[in-house]
């Protein structure tokens, strides 16, 4: 009894704060707009007995669903948050793996500081820091003047509100995400392992292709699914930092929401974005479960 | 059978593989490698032995490559081999921790090193099958090195360092991992290895009863400097040092004062009112110079009277007794209140031993049985 208690914790916690809302949002994406409060219908009215919820049911549709695939901005904007996210991850990789070598190559007294300084920006609100990318990007911003004074450009650069500034924003936010894992698979490594190598043969080169890449493998699968779920369905970076290029599905959501207050095409969108991002988690835990195996 | 005794140290002619020519290596303000230089032969198993810290790890990683001498030269056959990087020098080297690639298999691992020099397919595929026979470990090649128990992954790291067949291996505290029973065997499993394949080996080991058992030539070290290099055998029978006879087994060290008597014959005076010592020894002490005895336990007699013919004798009551099984030693404290150790062999029934706490007993060795060592 106390057992069957203990497990239901989790299980209540999933079913009111996962479940719930998202069957509320499915529920949503298979109604029908209309000027009203709430903007759908039908609504669930329970005093109608066995009747009205058989009228409820009946009402529900694939409308919504049906309309995503008709008008080509909803798979585009997937098609493109998908091609953003995946471009930005190979960046955030190419930019936090060295960082993140150095760190597990530090002196041993050193990590914990450069560990802090890692995690020092997420004491700051998110906002704020997007917020101050846009004074740096701006073309009057600290870059461009930067760049004017010292005479590399004549011309101001556009930077913000294209898609380089979404991926600067978001290699910038999603660092750490993609730093972390590596540093702790590198930092566990023995470092005898590429003595090892190269007493074998391996130069340098040949010993970080060959020993430390692979075995640091799981943190940048980890690291790389971190940075990409998130980023598929961002909405604030996109929204501050790009322009009306920048198409996510995220910024389409939003709008769906309250520029369109079509709530139905907005849950539709929403409840595409989970099964979409389904697949990464999945091979993510996968990822995981197979690390844990591995260690045992 | 014409047996010839393998002695490339005795022959002058000898070419010597390895040649450390006053190597000093410092760390900062340590200094880890005093002034030291050694000759190795081809075909020897070499034992570094020494306390933690004494340099003995320096040298074998100094050997592989990992680091260069501050001052001196490192040769092998005849070539200076400061300047080639570890992964150009025909020298493997086996690791404390083995070092495995947790993300290759056994057979990967053991291919990782041949296939750096880019080895045709079929040869390299024998080589390996050679490896894996030579230490029994055919059936685990498709596995993993977090598969398999600790005494196997001590033989991949072997057959992994053999497999480019070396000029020299390096064995780093190999068998440090592994518990007391497995060493043993494992032990002679290695000299059994170095034999088959004629490899010049270089073993580094704190453990002076492995170095005793598998080398054919001994080097104690302490504090960067080398004590002595000898066989085994002249390291126990005929230690240079106190430090090298403490070291190596139990001994008894006497204190004394020498006085010549005959040819290579001393009389050592060590305690008021104890009989005066009598050693035979080559070295030359002057009259009246201070020296220390070293006496192996076991080469002490034990007897309830003082025997007859007995060059050295002195009386003493049994203090303590450790029965070890095979053997026992008897802690035998002299009036004076030095404590003597004598070991004897079991060879009767427990019950019927001789002696027992407190009973007063005769020690006796002969003039050749300890060893004079000068202050």
């Amino acid at each position: 009894m106390r057992r069957a208690l203990l497990i239901a914790v989790p299980y209540v916690w999933l079913l009111a704060l996962f479940m719930v809302p998202f069957f509320i949002v499915l529920k949503i994406s298979l109604s029908d707009t209309a000027l009203a409060i709430p903007p759908y219908t039908p609504t669930l009215d329970l005093s109608g007995g066995w009747a009205g919820i058989k009228d409820f049911f009946s009402q529900l549709d694939l409308e919504n669903f049906v309309w995503l695939t008709e008008d080509d901005l909803y798979w585009k904007a997937y098609l493109s948050s998908v091609k953003i996210a995946l471009i930005s991850t190979v960046l955030t990789l190419i930019v936090g793996y060295p960082i993140a070598y150095a760190m597990a190559r530090a002196p041993e007294e050193w990590r914990p500081t450069l560990m802090m300084l890692i995690i020092l920006p997420f004491w700051t609100s998110f906002l704020i820091r997007v917020y101050a990318w846009m004074g740096i990007l701006s073309n009057e911003g600290y870059l461009n003047q930067l760049l004017l004074w010292t005479g590399i450009i004549s011309t101001p650069l556009t930077i913000l509100n294209t898609n380089t500034a979404v991926y600067i924003g978001i290699v910038y936010t999603y660092l750490p995400f993609m730093i972390l894992p590596i540093y702790s698979a590198l930092e566990r490594m023995d470092g005898s392992l590429i003595e090892a190598a190269e007493d074998l043969g391996c130069s340098r080169l040949q010993a970080f292709w060959l020993v430390t890449i692979p075995l640091s493998r799981p943190g940048i699968i980890a690291g790389c699914f971190l940075v990409m779920i998130p980023v598929i369905g961002e909405f604030v970076i996109p929204s501050l930092l790009g322009g009306s290029g920048t198409l996510m599905i995220g910024k389409v959501l939003w709008e769906e929401f309250f520029s369109n207050r079509d709530w139905p095409v907005a849950s539709a969108v929403a409840v595409v974005l989970l099964l979409i991002l389904v697949i990464p988690i999945v091979l993510f835990q996968r990822n995981q479960q197979k690390q844990t195996e591995a260690e045992k | 059978m014409n047996a010839t005794i393998f002695a490339p140290w005795d022959d002058p002619q000898a070419k010597p593989l390895i040649q450390f020519r006053n190597v000093t290596k410092r760390f900062g303000v340590f200094t880890a490698i005093d002034d030291l230089s050694l000759d190795i032969y081809e075909r020897e198993f070499f034992a570094l032995l020494g306390p933690s810290g004494c340099g003995k790890t320096t040298m074998m990683r100094m050997l592989a490559g990992f680091e260069t001498p501050t001052e001196g030269h490192i040769l092998l056959g005849g070539q200076d081999i400061d300047p080639i990087p570890p992964n150009k020098r025909a020298v493997n080297m086996m690791f404390q921790s083995y070092a495995l690639f947790p993300h290759l298999s056994i057979w990967d691992n053991i291919a990782f090193g041949l296939r750096r020099d880019n080895m045709p397919k079929p040869d390299l595929e024998a080589r390996v099958e050679e490896m894996l026979r030579l230490t029994r470990l055919e059936q685990f090649a498709r596995r993993k090195p977090h598969q398999i128990s600790g005494g196997q992954r001590q033989r991949v790291a072997l057959a992994r360092s053999l497999a480019k067949a070396p000029k020299l291996l390096l064995l780093d505290e190999p068998l440090g991992a592994l518990d007391k029973k497995l060493r043993q065997d494992t032990q002679f499993e290695l000299m059994d290895i170095q034999e088959k394949t004629g490899t010049t080996f270089v073993i580094v080991t704190h453990d002076q009863e492995e170095a005793m058992t598998v080398a054919s030539r001994v080097a104690v070290m302490d504090q960067g400097r080398l004590m002595q290099v000898a066989t085994p055998d002249r390291i126990y029978e005929t230690p240079n040092s106190v430090y090298v006879a403490d070291f190596i087994g139990d001994v008894n060290i006497i204190e004394g004062r020498a006085t010549a008597r005959t040819e290579e014959s001393y009389q050592i005076d060590w305690a008021e009112g104890q009989p005066p010592l009598t050693a035979k020894s080559t070295t030359a002490l002057a009259t009246g110079q201070g020296c220390h005895l070293a006496i192996r336990p076991e080469k002490v007699t034990i007897s309830a009277e003082r025997p007859a013919d007995a060059i050295n004798a002195i009386q003493g009551e049994v203090h303590d007794i450790a029965y070890l099984g095979n053997l026992s030693t008897y802690h035998v404290k002299l009036a004076n209140g030095t404590i003597i150790k004598a070991q004897t062999a079991n060879t009767r029934r427990i019950s019927r031993r001789s002696f027992t706490w407190e009973d007063p007993v005769w020690l006796s060795w002969t003039a050749t049985a300890a060893v004079l060592l000068e202050h």
